[in-house]
Parts: structure tokens; C-alpha cells; sequence
């Protein structure tokens, strides 16, 4: 039951980091188009080996354009106080905060807290809860401290996520954890692009399978097992691709951890006989990472900042958003932290040593998966086990059944009714989890490629490319919360909502709808819980992330159902959460891929009084 | 694009029999300066039209301009410079299309070309319907330059299978009928060493001699070329083209003191911004 932090580790290192000389003039400018990343002359800051520290009442973060160097070459980042990733901002549960965010950009500028339960007008969504900072301007953000854990801030104005404004942030509850660590660590996940992101989403727009170079091949057909010819011909006949695995991979990102690329290797010292306490956050733009520390058993405490029963792993999937709290008892004098991109493009990684200058084996990244024909929605044969499996057939009432203008509106009410069959307890909090929802006529227009003919839950699946490699993958069906949740109040609607997305042009949207400015809310009224049916109608992932309020994952647990504040939403994966609607005002709701929210994959959820 | 315009190329197949009349008289390279400006006035439009992203919420606005084609022709008779260019600009529901494609002979000051200007409307996931005009313009040096205008309506999209298809029926100004397929396909051999197979197909209602165009089947445009993505946007090539003709269209050719089949090879460059 005891710990000690390791704050004075952490504080008074602020210091700017050295100036570094990247030598070399380069004349690749005119180049720069085609080959990113060409270094230029310059002096510049070299990055920090650690995460700087803020905290207090009153915390000041300076938003500015800053040169500095991002894996050895020379960029051009928007920062918080001058690096990336922005300083660890250190509160206190049950504190006062005052966040002073200037902005020295020549745009509008915003940071969200993301996670943090924070009046509407501290929300930090320009256009949602606030106009925005303009340039040459302060605002001040004030809020009570009402939770603890691991969370994150980014900015929420156009790429700026994107190109460096994002940071941690850890608050120390006000009363001790049950965890026993002696050290703890910050750990930033992100993606780093040399491109102009607008170029990065118009290559997008202009052809859906710019940055993928793992396609399959002729060349790399005999690499496949026998029947891949088959396969390619029925993904070509839906005109998909099996490798679409993320739309922005390592042909333009560098994959920093705390700011630093693999070859800079982050690293986290500790002392030998130390229990440490690691906090995962995925700041990326685009990028989930699968993230491992070999030969280390990993214990999950915290998911999204809120305490879970512990549970042992030894990889898990980090979701864009994400966040995730593990404790590790090193066993060697250094590990190596590997956090592989989703789709194999790139890797993250730094280490945990006991001396300063130790280093461990990096172990090579796993051959890029593929998507199955489960990921499409197509898996007859499996869903016809499920619909076995789970109770009475028929009339599975969260499956796809209301009618189509219902499901636009996206906000209008219909019963919510339980899978029939189940054990009374569960059907009262959880649904059944065997419900398989079947797709009815709709398409969901032009703005949507395709659609999934059933989806189901995925949440026991560790999703594409894991669980294949004899190791421990961690699933939302492991996640159980650590205090039994109080809210008994019945819910009493249902919202169903599909996630859709044209490829081919780089559309992205909740029931074929982009957003747009006048988009009616969906609305909530305060106080009424509410379950939200998510089915993902595309074929990729996508963490969806609700402002203002934790839900509840149903993973089947009722009252131990996880809050979480992002959930991953696997292809042809139907998923569900409810919300207690106790947060007034109005809140951002959409797909944390950067690139899709720009596109379209945005809601407001309105709570009213 | 003000431009008068061309007739329905096919490749290698460029030719156009008995022009009669004292028709205006706009020199070959007239032609190739108006088609270049057209492309400039498409490159500046893309360039200005590079910052005007769009916030969030607000609908967006892009542009691409791609060479698919732009290529020396090597065969026995005329080792024609021929290429074909489309540009858009717009969102993600609404567009405007600008295709040009054209061929000049590099032994005799002969040009030939066509514009098409379009609204283009995503209609089905995969497929935009397109509707707008078209001018095509055959040019020889001492000849009277033969122009003519179309109404086009088509579609373009994506078959299964990943097929790359554009069907479009021509309406010209005297009122002949014409119809066009063409399909493309991107074979990926490696990651960046693309085989581009290329069909293109003629059919037309009335005989339109000025533009060696005969009733009926006129043509099949076969093409493959090997291509290499130094990057996405940048690919030099090299393949074969072959053209036949068939029937009237055939004959209208033979006539010309052409043969009703083309076949050349072709070394080029494909590239996009
Ligand atoms: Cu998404």
C-alpha cells in the first residue's frame, strides 16, 4: 500500500534542451514534395530526454510555432511551451486549476482536456463549447479537479494535433491507491509527419491508398497461403483492400515515444528492485499502437484514468485517445518498450534500464495483417455460431431495427429492450452480447462504401494481427471496474448510430452523414441514461471518443462495465455503452483519427436540463 | 477552356481523312499553345486553391490534376507526342472535371485534341455522374482546321474488382451520336512497379467523315504500360499501344492512306499534384 512518487525525479528539469547542430545543407527543397523529410541546416533545440512538469493553481502553456528537431531532422511544430509533447501537467484531485493558454499562432488555437469532467464552456471544441483563441490572445481555463488518473490535452483547432499540440496529464488522487510502485513514468505515444497534414488529408482525398506500401502484390502472392487468390478476388470484388489497415502509416510518420524516435530511444531509469508504474497515453494523430515490453509481464490498473481490476498482459492495443495504466517489476537491467503501429508500418520505442546508457533487443515488427472477411461484416458461418450460441433468435432487440429516418436523425428514441433468453440479471444492465445486428436495406448513401451485413461484438477479440504469437493480448472483456458503479436508474433509451466511410474518397461519417455546421445536436436529457449501439459499417477501426461524460462499456458485467471516455470500434464490430446523462451542455462526439473527424466522422451530444 | 476541339482519339489511330471546305485556320502550334494554356489555367487554379482547406464542419474543398498519359509514341509513321490529363476541383460530393487529351505528330505539323469540361455529381459509393461538353479539334498545317462540339453525359467510377470505368454517350452539335467505354486497371507487381492496362472502345450512330469516325463499332484501343512510383505522384513508363479499326471506320482510314491497325510503343510519364 505504500508508495513513494517519483516527483522529485521529474521536477526542476525543465531545462531547455541543447542546442544541437544537425550540420549538413541540403539543397532538397524543391524535392521536398516527394521526399519528406530532408534535413535542413539549422541550430536547433535537440529534444528532451524527459517530459517537462507544470503544476499548481496556475499553470501557464504558451502555444507557438517552434523549429526543432524531430528525429534528428529539422521541423516546423506548433508546441506548448516550446516542445513536444507539451509539459505533464501534475494536478491534484479536488484542486482548483487555472490553465492559461496564449496563443502566438497566426490561427485560432484550443485545448481540450481530454477525459477531464469539466464545465462545457472549459471544453476546449471551438465551435462546440467556445469560439476558440484567437491569435495574440489568452484564455483561461478554470475548473475544479473532480477525478484522478492518467489523462491528455491536445488541441482541438484544425492539424494542430497533428503537428505537436498535445501533452499529459497526471492527477494524484486525494486519497492513497491500492498499487504498490516505487517510480513512475510518463508515456506519450505519437505520430510525427514532415508533411503539411492538409497535404497529408488531400493525398487522402485524392487517393485512399497513398501512404499504404503493404499492399498485396503479384510479387508478394506466394508469400500467402493457398486460397489467396481466392481471397484477393473477393476483396476485389467489394472493392476493398484487405492491407487498409490505417490510411496514414510509417511511409510519412515517425513514431516518437515522449517525443523521441526509436533510434533517439527514449529512456526511463529506475533503480534495480523497483515496481514501476508506466502510463500509456496515445496522443497520436492516426496511428494505434500495439505496445509490449518483452519478457515483462504487464498488470492493468487503469484504463482511460479510471481503476480497473487489475489484470495481467502481455500486450495490449492502445486506441487513438487512449489511455492506459500498467505496473511492471523489471526483472533484467533493461526492457525494451516496443509499441508497434497497428499496421505494421513503424514502431515506437524506448527502454527501461537501470544504467542510463543501456539498451535491450528490439525485436522486429510482425509482417502487416490482413483483414478477414469477419472485418467485413461477411463471416456466415461464424455468425451463424453466434446466433446459435446467444438466446432465442428472432427478435434480438438491439439489433438493427428501427427504420432508417429513425437511425438519421440518430437521436430519436425507441425502446430499448433486452435480448430476450438471458439471465434476468444481465439483460437488467448488460445487454446480450451475442446479439448479432444485421444490417437492413439501408446504405447509407453515397457517403458510405460499404456495409457491413452483420455486426456483433468484438470486445473478447484483442483485434487484426494480434493474439496470433503465443502471448497475452489484452481485451475490453477483461476490463472490470474497480469500484462497482452505483447507478442503478434503468435505461430507458436507445441510440443507434453506424460508423460509415467512403475510401475511395476519403469520406468519413455517422450514418452516411458528414458534419456540418448545422447538424442538428443528439440530444440528451439530463439525468436519463441512455445506451449507445455503435456498428461499424467500415472496415476499419475506430476509437470513439465522447466529451464531457465516462461512459459505461457493456462488456457484459453490468455494475463492473468499464468507464471509459474513448472505445475502439473494430470492423463490423457492433458495440454498446451507456451514459448517464449528468453532464449540461454541449459535447463533442466522434472518431479520434484525426483525419477522420476532419472528414466528416463528428457529432454533437447535447445534454439538456 | 475555349478551346475548339478534337475527335475521338484512339491512340495511334489519329487520322482524319478528307477535310473539305475553307474551314478557319488555326496553325498546329496555335493548337498546342491554347492546350498548354488550358493546363496552366488549371495549374494556377490548383495552386490557388491549395490553402482554401476547409474547417471542420464546413464542407470541404480539393482539386487534383493528373497526366495519366504524356508520352512519345514509336511506330512507323508519325511518332506522335500524345497526351491525356484530367484535373478536378471541388468537394467531396460536387466537382468540376476538366479532362484534355490530344496527339501531335512529331514528323508533320498535325494536331488533334479534345477538351471536356463537366459538373460531376457522386451519385452510388463508387461512381460520379458526369455531365458537361466537349470540343474536339483536328489542325494540319495548310488544312482547314475541322472543329466540332458535344454534349456529354457519362458516368465514372469504380466496377468490382477494382476496375477503373468511364462510359459516356456523345451528342455532337449536328446532332451525331456517339459512345465511348474506357477501362483502366492498376496491376500492382510490387509496391511501386504498376502494370496499367487500358481498354478503350468507339461506337458511333452516324458517319462522320471530316473525323474518320463510320457508323457502327469504329475502334478498340488496347494499351499496357509498366509504370514505376519513384513516387505516388511520379511515375515514368513504358508500354505498347495498338489500335484497330473496324468497318466503315476502317475503311475511312484505308482511304486516308492509313492502315485500320496502329500498333506502337510508347515511353512516357504519368504524374499527379
Ligand atoms: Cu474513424
Amino acid at each position: 500500500m505504500s508508495r513513494s512518487h517519483d516527483n522529485h525525479d521529474r521536477r526542476g528539469l525543465t531545462r531547455r534542451g541543447f542546442l544541437a547542430n544537425t550540420g549538413r545543407a541540403t539543397a532538397a527543397v524543391l524535392l521536398g514534395r516527394f521526399v519528406t523529410g530532408c534535413a535542413t541546416t539549422g541550430v536547433l533545440a535537440a529534444p528532451r530526454r524527459r517530459l517537462s512538469v507544470v503544476d499548481g493553481r496556475t499553470i501557464d502553456l504558451h502555444i507557438a510555432e517552434t523549429r526543432l528537431a524531430v528525429a534528428g531532422q529539422s521541423a516546423v511544430a506548433t508546441t506548448i511551451n516550446g516542445g513536444i509533447p507539451g509539459p505533464e501537467i501534475r494536478l491534484r484531485e479536488g484542486q482548483d486549476v487555472t490553465l492559461r493558454v496564449s496563443n502566438a499562432l497566426d490561427e485560432d488555437t484550443s485545448i481540450h482536456w481530454h477525459g477531464l469532467l469539466v464545465p462545457p464552456g472549459m471544453d476546449g471544441v471551438p465551435g462546440v463549447s467556445f469560439p476558440g483563441i484567437p491569435p495574440a490572445t489568452t484564455f483561461e481555463y478554470r475548473f475544479p479537479v473532480r477525478q484522478s488518473g492518467t489523462y491528455w490535452y491536445h488541441s482541438h483547432s484544425g492539424f494542430q494535433e497533428q503537428t505537436g499540440i498535445y501533452g499529459p496529464i497526471v492527477i494524484e488522487p486525494r486519497e492513497p491507491e491500492p498499487y504498490n510502485y516505487q517510480r513512475e513514468f510518463t508515456i506519450v505515444l505519437s505520430d510525427w509527419t514532415f508533411e503539411n497534414p492538409h497535404r497529408v488529408l488531400a493525398n487522402l482525398k485524392r487517393y485512399g491508398g497513398y501512404y499504404n506500401f503493404q499492399r498485396r502484390t503479384l510479387a508478394n502472392l506466394a508469400d500467402e497461403p493457398p486460397g489467396a487468390l481466392a481471397n484477393r478476388f473477393s476483396w476485389a470484388r467489394m472493392r476493398m483492400d484487405a492491407t487498409d489497415i490505417a490510411d496514414v502509416t510509417g511511409a510519412t510518420y515517425t513514431f516518437l515515444m515522449n517525443g523521441l524516435s526509436p533510434d533517439e530511444n527514449w529512456r526511463g531509469v529506475f533503480e534495480p528492485g523497483e515496481r514501476l508504474r508506466l502510463r500509456f497515453i496515445n496522443a497520436s494523430a492516426a496511428t494505434y499502437f500495439d505496445v509490449r515490453i518483452p519478457g515483462l509481464p504487464m498488470q492493468v490498473i487503469q484504463a482511460d484514468g479510471m481503476p480497473v481490476v487489475p489484470v495481467e498482459t502481455d500486450e495490449f492495443r492502445l486506441a487513438i485517445a487512449e489511455t492506459l495504466d500498467v505496473l511492471v517489476e523489471p526483472t533484467g537491467a533493461a526492457h525494451t518498450i516496443f509499441a508497434e503501429a497497428m499496421d505494421r508500418s513503424g514502431h515506437a520505442r524506448g527502454t527501461l534500464a537501470t544504467d542510463p546508457h543501456a539498451t535491450a533487443p528490439v525485436p522486429g515488427r510482425r509482417p502487416r495483417p490482413l483483414l478477414t472477411m469477419a472485418d467485413m461484416g461477411m463471416d456466415h458461418s461464424n455468425m451463424q455460431g453466434m446466433d446459435n450460441g446467444g438466446a432465442a433468435g428472432g427478435d434480438h432487440g438491439p439489433a438493427h431495427q428501427n427504420t432508417p429516418s429513425e437511425e438519421h436523425s440518430g437521436m430519436s428514441g425507441m425502446d430499448h429492450s433486452h435480448a430476450s433468453g438471458m439471465d434476468e440479471m444481465a439483460a437488467a444492465c448488460s445487454e446480450n452480447l451475442d446479439v448479432v445486428a444485421r444490417h437492413d436495406g439501408d446504405g447509407h448513401g453515397a457517403g458510405n462504401a460499404m456495409v457491413a451485413e452483420t455486426a456483433r461484438s468484438r470486445i473478447s477479440e484483442p483485434g487484426v494481427g494480434l493474439g496470433q504469437d503465443g502471448w497475452r493480448v489484452l481485451t475490453y472483456s477483461q476490463l472490470r471496474r474497480a469500484t462497482p458503479g452505483e447507478d442503478s436508474q434503468p435505461v430507458t433509451r436507445t441510440i443507434e448510430l453506424h460508423l460509415t466511410g467512403n475510401m475511395e474518397r476519403y469520406m468519413w461519417s455517422f450514418d452516411g452523414e458528414q458534419y456540418h455546421r448545422d447538424m442538428p445536436d443528439i440530444v440528451l436529457h439530463y439525468g436519463e441514461r441512455v445506451r449507445f449501439v455503435l456498428i461499424n459499417d467500415t472496415m476499419m477501426a475506430h476509437p470513439i471518443h465522447l466529451h464531457g461524460m465516462f461512459f459505461e462499456l457493456d462488456v457484459g458485467a453490468c455494475e463492473r462495465n468499464p468507464l471509459k471516455h474513448t472505445v475502439n470500434v473494430q470492423p463490423a464490430e457492433r458495440t454498446s455503452f451507456v451514459v448517464t446523462a449528468q453532464e449540461v451542455g454541449r459535447w463533442a462526439f466522434h472518431c479520434h483519427i484525426l483525419y477522420h473527424m476532419e472528414a466528416g466522422m463528428f457529432r454533437v451530444v447535447e445534454v439538456r436540463v | 477552356m475555349g478551346l475548339p476541339l478534337s475527335h475521338p482519339l484512339s491512340h495511334g489511330g489519329r487520322h482524319v481523312p478528307c477535310r473539305g471546305g475553307a474551314g478557319m485556320r488555326l496553325p498546329p502550334h496555335a493548337f498546342l499553345a491554347s492546350t498548354a494554356g488550358a493546363w496552366l489555367l488549371a495549374l494556377v487554379c490548383t495552386f490557388w486553391s491549395a490553402p482554401a482547406f476547409a474547417q471542420m464542419g464546413e464542407p470541404p474543398f480539393n482539386h487534383f490534376m493528373q497526366f495519366e498519359e504524356l508520352e512519345y509514341g514509336f511506330n512507323d509513321r508519325d511518332n506522335p507526342l500524345s497526351w491525356d490529363s484530367t484535373a478536378w476541383f471541388g468537394g467531396d460530393w460536387n466537382r468540376v472535371w476538366l479532362k484534355v487529351e490530344g496527339e501531335a505528330a512529331t514528323v508533320d505539323p498535325e494536331v488533334e485534341g479534345e477538351a471536356q469540361l463537366l459538373y460531376s455529381r457522386l451519385i452510388a459509393p463508387f461512381w460520379e455522374f458526369q455531365v458537361g461538353v466537349r470540343g474536339d479539334l483536328v489542325a494540319a498545317e495548310g488544312q482547314s482546321t475541322e472543329g466540332r462540339g458535344h454534349l456529354v453525359f457519362g458516368v465514372e467510377g469504380l466496377a468490382p474488382y477494382w476496375f477503373e470505368v468511364e462510359p459516356a454517350v456523345f451528342i455532337s452539335h449536328r446532332g451525331d451520336v456517339s459512345f465511348r467505354l474506357r477501362a483502366t486497371y492498376d496491376l500492382y507487381i510490387t509496391q511501386r512497379l504498376i502494370a496499367h492496362p487500358s481498354f478503350e472502345t468507339n461506337i458511333a450512330v452516324q458517319t462522320v467523315p471530316e473525323f474518320g469516325v463510320g457508323a457502327g463499332f469504329n475502334d478498340i484501343d488496347l494499351g499496357l504500360r509498366l509504370g514505376y512510383q519513384i513516387a505516388r505522384e511520379f511515375a515514368p513508363y513504358i508500354g505498347v499501344s495498338w489500335n484497330q479499326a473496324f468497318a466503315e471506320t476502317a475503311d475511312l482510314r484505308r482511304a486516308a492512306g492509313r492502315t485500320a491497325s496502329d500498333l506502337q510503343g510508347v515511353a512516357g510519364l504519368r504524374f499527379w499534384f
